[in-house]
């Protein structure tokens, strides 16, 4: 037998859904990433996931970033599309100690080139504490990035979550 | 509530079917051609050996795991992390109203221990209990050999991701890793990456997808990347997660490819709550209040998400934490 795996993407997903019982959907905080990319503007960093600090990041891959920064690791997944990532070794950083969460970099980052990587579906990268990253879609896809809650973070549960 | 110390296993020789009976605290442990029996000072209890050894497995192989592990609506563990509890009928409403349910604590060793061994001299040679029923051999019958490299895998745990310099790394054929039959479709390909001098250990990627279709085991969730107490734990599920999981904290599935569908429960009392369908793409988060397991027809991708905080139990059990992510 062959099997098929089934995998997302902005032009095709099918979201599932939840049969309540006894409960309150809004418990499962349910949304899909396809979903709520295809009604983000290109790299906004909308919430699919929070647990106390931490969230991940439901990101819409299109055209050129800006460059970002973060005081921790992070790590970003390809769900759809491709994209290249480029690094910068900051000469000073310029996230705060201790910060959580990326922030944008006024303007191009000033340090030593580390090297770029090309993602595709199924892909994942280290954003490596103190660099500095942008991205460039090659074709337009959807990000997951695995950070911590920051200023650039967009919280919008009621409008992409089951109720 | 008791207590126990004693790191040593207390068995018996093989019994009438080869097996060795295990003693721990107050609970007793045979195992015969089809079933595992659990006694304790309160009652009995049977399971089917390919259920219990799966579960069994699990427990062992995730240390026991965050919060309670039900091996199935009776017998299961509660991980305090350095001590756990055993238990008989504690999360079934029916044991409680009788007072029949029964709980012994235990020094993580000494549990540990005695799991490992039982689960070693428990599993025949040609049984997985980590693999999809389809590929493995079934585990009746007397003790015939046995199968210790099946049982004791190591668990992938990464430091920073899997695939940066002196961290775990990919699978591939060489590694012993060949693609699994249900993945046979999912692309290979690893993504371009180009380090200057200098900075090999920090510029890194991976194919995860890749990496998960190559995977040997079902339900065990394993760390390919971390940020600070935030943990991927991506997993290949097929067929039915061998245990019920009762959780201490929020934990999230971000379904990666295919489709599980959960069954919801109350923690404490296994009342049903919701069936959660997840498809390619969709997020949703496990309260820290109910138990869950999940089917999944053809193998699939699954990211486990987990805040690793050792903080984050008794935050949620004190009230000073929520039992739910976010409140909108």
């Amino acid at each position: 037998m062959t099997y098929k795996t089934i995998f997302g993407s902005l032009s095709k997903y099918e979201k599932g859904h939840i049969d309540i019982i006894d409960d309150d959907a809004k418990h499962y905080v349910f949304s899909n990433m396809f979903e709520v990319a295809n009604k983000s503007q290109p790299w906004e960093k909308v919430a699919v996931g929070i647990n106390q600090e931490y969230v991940l990041e439901a990101i819409r891959a299109e055209g050129k970033s800006g460059w970002f920064t973060c005081d921790h690791d992070e790590t970003v997944l390809c769900m759809d599309g491709s994209v290249r990532i480029d690094y910068v070794k900051l000469d000073k950083p310029l996230a705060q100690s201790g910060k959580g969460g990326s922030i944008a970099v006024n303007g191009d980052p000033v340090g030593k080139k580390m090297g770029h990587v090309v993602l595709q579906q199924g892909h994942q990268a280290l954003l490596p504490k103190g660099s500095a990253y942008s991205f460039t879609a090659k074709t337009t896809g959807v990000l997951l990035q695995q950070t911590i809650v920051g200023d650039l973070t967009k919280q919008r549960w009621a409008q992409i979550c089951l109720s | 509530m008791t207590t126990a110390h004693a790191s040593e296993v207390n068995t018996s020789g093989p019994n009438e079917f080869g097996y060795n009976n295990y003693a721990l605290g107050n609970f007793s442990f045979r195992r015969d051609e089809y079933f595992a029996h659990v006694t304790w000072p309160t009652g009995s209890h049977t399971i089917s050996i390919d259920d219990f050894l799966r579960a069994l497995q699990r427990d062992c192989a995730w240390d026991f795991f965050y919060g309670t592990v039900n091996f199935d609506h009776v017998v299961g563990t509660i991980n305090h992390y350095g001590n756990v509890d055993l238990f008989a009928g504690r999360f079934n409403a029916a044991f409680r109203k009788a007072e029949i349910d029964y709980l012994q604590n235990f020094e993580t060793p000494v549990i540990r221990n005695t799991f490992h061994t039982m689960l070693d001299n428990w599993t025949n040679s040609t049984f997985d209990p980590f693999a999809s029923p389809a590929e493995t051999q079934a585990p009746w019958g007397n003790k015939s050999g046995s199968n210790t490299e099946a049982v004791t895998r190591r668990r992938v745990a990464a430091q920073r991701m899997v695939g940066v310099q002196g961290d775990e790394q990919i699978r591939s054929d060489a590694t012993g890793h060949p693609i699994n039959r249900m993945f046979e479709d999912v692309p290979q390909s690893e993504p371009e990456v180009h380090a200057e001098p200098g900075f090999e250990s920090e510029i890194a990627a991976f194919n995860l997808f890749a990496y998960l279709s190559r995977s040997n085991v079902t339900w065990n969730p394993s760390v390919v990347s971390v940020c600070k107490e935030s943990l991927y734990c991506p997993t290949t599920e097929e067929y039915i997660l061998p245990i019920v999981h009762g959780n201490d904290r929020v934990e999230w599935f971000i379904q990666l490819s295919d489709e599980i569908t959960w069954d919801v429960a109350d923690r404490e009392t296994g009342s049903p709550r919701a069936k959660v369908v997840m498809k390619a793409g969709d997020c949703a988060a496990m309260p820290a209040d109910i138990r869950h397991q999940g089917f999944s027809s053809k193998r699939s991708m699954l990211l486990v998400w987990e805040n690793n905080s050792a903080d984050l139990p008794d935050l949620i059990a004190s009230g000073k934490a929520p039992q739910y992510p976010v409140t909108f």
